[in-house]
């Protein structure tokens, strides 16, 4: 059995208990000051990668292949290095970084063929990419690498298990349920909420994820257009949902629904 | 579409390119009309079936709607990425595809709003799996020369159509909730605290369409042609195993009009089945969870209502125990009418519910579920 070679894309994104805020001109919503941390959805992908890992070593003989070296990958303005460390002080064993401008961000596109540059770079056999950003929110990127890529793909992604020899068997949540495919590697996996509960970053590891490295790259580099196809012309904030008030009783509650015309 | 330009009845073959020169065809007042003053999120912004022929501009375009099924069965979201292929107003054409779906062709072909429907009757599709249903799609829209595809951002939608997208190179227009002209789409971000107005520059739009902004097209009084769709009978390594659907007799979440949610107030299994069952019965409604309700096991993934689960927009949303966190608003927040039990005056949930109550769940839900019985609503 082969041996598995992972790349885990990362983003660092606004805090998912944070409210996003709009600016004052409609452009764009107000990133400076704002608490940001890794996307939740890579959180769970990082952690999955290490545990095929850790599943590897409690037992060799299990068909879990070995894991040869975890990579993430971030693309994003310069503080999103922190993302890759706590990537890595999850367990990644090094990272790859591309710095851009906060508004030079590439859409789902441009990522996902930066991806695949690196996927045929670092001879990648394994792609744990979350199943959505929660900023963007659009789902795209695991689903456009792995078509750029030629290969199997299994989107939120709720149980990853392997089979000899080179077979993945995931278990996706789908609207009522969920599904079991078994595709061969290589492959792209997103991960749902579900998979697993990530650790926490301590901070010894956090110490020792200073050491590891961090290649830098550019779009350039990888022969890569991330120009924009999607441009924002507007972005506003809803119009916020009046409360209509509290009413004292269930005879009340009743009341006001039939006002309502709800029941 | 200015309501003017609607009455208007041209030769659209003939004219369109002239008339194009003449008249810029989205004026910016009906962009700020329809796209940027949204409160609730987007509802149809126009009545479905808006005959194709009174645009001038539609020779241009044509949207080919992808028909999502299973077992012989179309989903709902394909009826509302009819309507939305609809809005652009050019000619729609649907396509599906699996094993014995001829019946459903039959179906298909009395939806309103469809033009034609292209039929791929082959086993090998019937699962949705992207890596053969993406060649299917890539080659008929090849073929097909559409502008525009739409589909409904299912689980299938989220995982075909950005593979379609990649291997046309083109951007992924994703979970959109109104249309304001060929190229310009409004979609949610940031769960729905953001509204986004993008402009696509590529020339086929990949679009999967927010079922709950759209109505879904009428399902009788069409005629659209059968056509057998081209079948590119790809191999790929990858075998669909098996399937594990929480089977219920309660109307599906995605498109009840009434649905039951319950949070971790509902504190364990038993409670939530206890509490919340009743309450649904009484008023038929689907149920729903909050995120912290399905984590905790009280109910099944699949129920689960937010940015991470499923979008719904019922005509009543019932809250149980759910404090509101933005998450959760994120599924929800576009129902007609939100109502919450809570015992905490100070959940977030009462800032947006329309009715409120502040209780012990354990005994409110009770009461009010047996009154609403005795009431036969």
């Amino acid at each position: 059995m082969s041996t598995l070679r992972i790349l885990v894309p990362v983003k660092r994104v606004i805090d998912y208990a944070i409210k996003p805020r709009v600016n004052p001109a409609k452009t764009a919503v107000v990133k400076t000051g704002v608490k940001h941390s890794l996307n939740p959805f890579d959180e769970i992908s990082v952690e999955e990668a290490v545990k095929i890992r850790e599943r590897n070593v409690k037992s060799p003989s299990s068909s879990t292949p070995n894991v040869d070296e975890i990579i993430a990958f971030s693309i994003g303005p310069p503080r999103s290095v922190e993302t890759l460390r706590t990537a890595m002080a999850m367990g990644a064993d090094r990272s790859i970084f591309i710095e851009v401008n906060d508004d030079e961000e590439p859409e789902s596109l441009g990522v996902a063929k930066l991806l695949a540059k690196i996927v045929q770079k670092e001879k990648i056999n394994l792609v744990i990419a979350g199943k959505q950003s929660i900023d963007s929110d659009a789902g795209s990127v695991g689903g456009m690498l792995s078509g750029l890529l030629g290969w199997g793909f299994a989107g939120q992604a709720c149980n990853i298990t392997f089979q000899k020899p080179n077979f993945c068997v995931i278990e996706k949540e789908v609207d009522g349920g969920t599904e079991t495919v078994r595709g061969s590697l290589p492959m792209v996996i997103t991960t749902d909420l579900r998979l697993n509960e990530p650790r926490y970053a301590t901070l010894s590891n956090l110490m020792k994820a200073k050491r590891k490295i961090i290649d830098k790259l550019t779009p350039e580099e990888l022969g890569v257009d991330i120009s924009r196809r999607l441009l924002t012309r507007e972005v506003t904030e809803p119009l916020p949902r009046q409360g209509g008030g509290k009413v004292e009783d269930v005879d009340s509650m009743i009341q006001r629904l039939k006002e309502l015309h709800a029941i | 579409m200015t309501p003017n330009l609607l009455e208007l009845n041209f030769n659209i073959d003939k004219c369109s390119e002239f008339l194009r020169l003449l008249i810029p065809p989205f004026s910016s007042k009906m962009i700020s009309r329809n796209g940027f003053t949204f409160g609730r999120l987007a509802r149809p912004l126009r009545s479905p079936a808006k005959p194709a022929s009174t645009f001038f501009w539609t020779r241009l375009l044509s949207s080919l709607a992808v028909l999502e099924q299973k077992d012989g069965k179309l989903n709902q979201n394909a009826l509302r990425a009819i309507t939305a292929a609809q809005q652009l107003g050019g000619p729609v054409t649907g396509i599906v595809a699996g094993g014995n779906i001829q019946e459903l062709a039959k179906e298909i072909s009395e939806i309103q709003g469809i033009q034609k429907i292209l039929v791929v009757d082959n086993p090998a599709y019937e699962k949705g799996l992207p890596e053969f249903f993406a060649p299917l799609l890539i080659e008929n829209i090849k073929k097909g020369g559409y502008s525009h595809v739409f589909a409904g951002h299912t689980a299938f939608g989220k995982s075909v159509m950005p593979r379609v997208a990649a291997l046309l190179d083109v951007s992924q227009i994703s979970d959109i909730t109104a249309i304001i002209n060929e190229n310009t789409f409004v979609r949610p971000i940031y769960a729905g605290n953001i509204i986004s107005t993008m402009e696509s520059l590529d020339k086929v739009k990949i679009i999967t369409v927010r079922g709950t902004a759209f109505q879904p097209a009428e399902t009788q009084g069409g005629s659209a042609s059968i056509e057998a769709g081209t079948d590119p009978k790809v191999n790929f390594p990858i075998e669909w195993l098996s399937e594990n659907l929480s089977i219920t007799d309660r109307p599906n979440l995605s498109s009840a009009g009434r649905v039951v949610s319950g949070g971790r107030g509902l504190k364990s299994k038993e409670g939530f089945d206890r509490v919340i069952l009743p309450l649904a019965d009484a008023l038929g409604a689907a149920i729903g969870a909050s995120r912290a309700a399905v984590d905790s096991g009280y109910a099944d993934n699949s129920l689960q209502v937010g940015q991470t689960g499923k979008v719904v927009a019922p005509q009543l949303y019932f809250c149980i125990g759910i404090s509101g966190a933005i998450q959760h608003l994120a599924g929800m927040k576009d129902s007609k009418i939100i109502a919450a039990i809570n015992k905490d005056p100070g959940a977030p949930i009462f800032q947006v519910a329309d009715v409120g109550l502040v209780g012990d769940l354990f005994e409110k839900v009770p009461e009010l579920t047996n009154k609403l019985k005795q009431q036969a609503v």
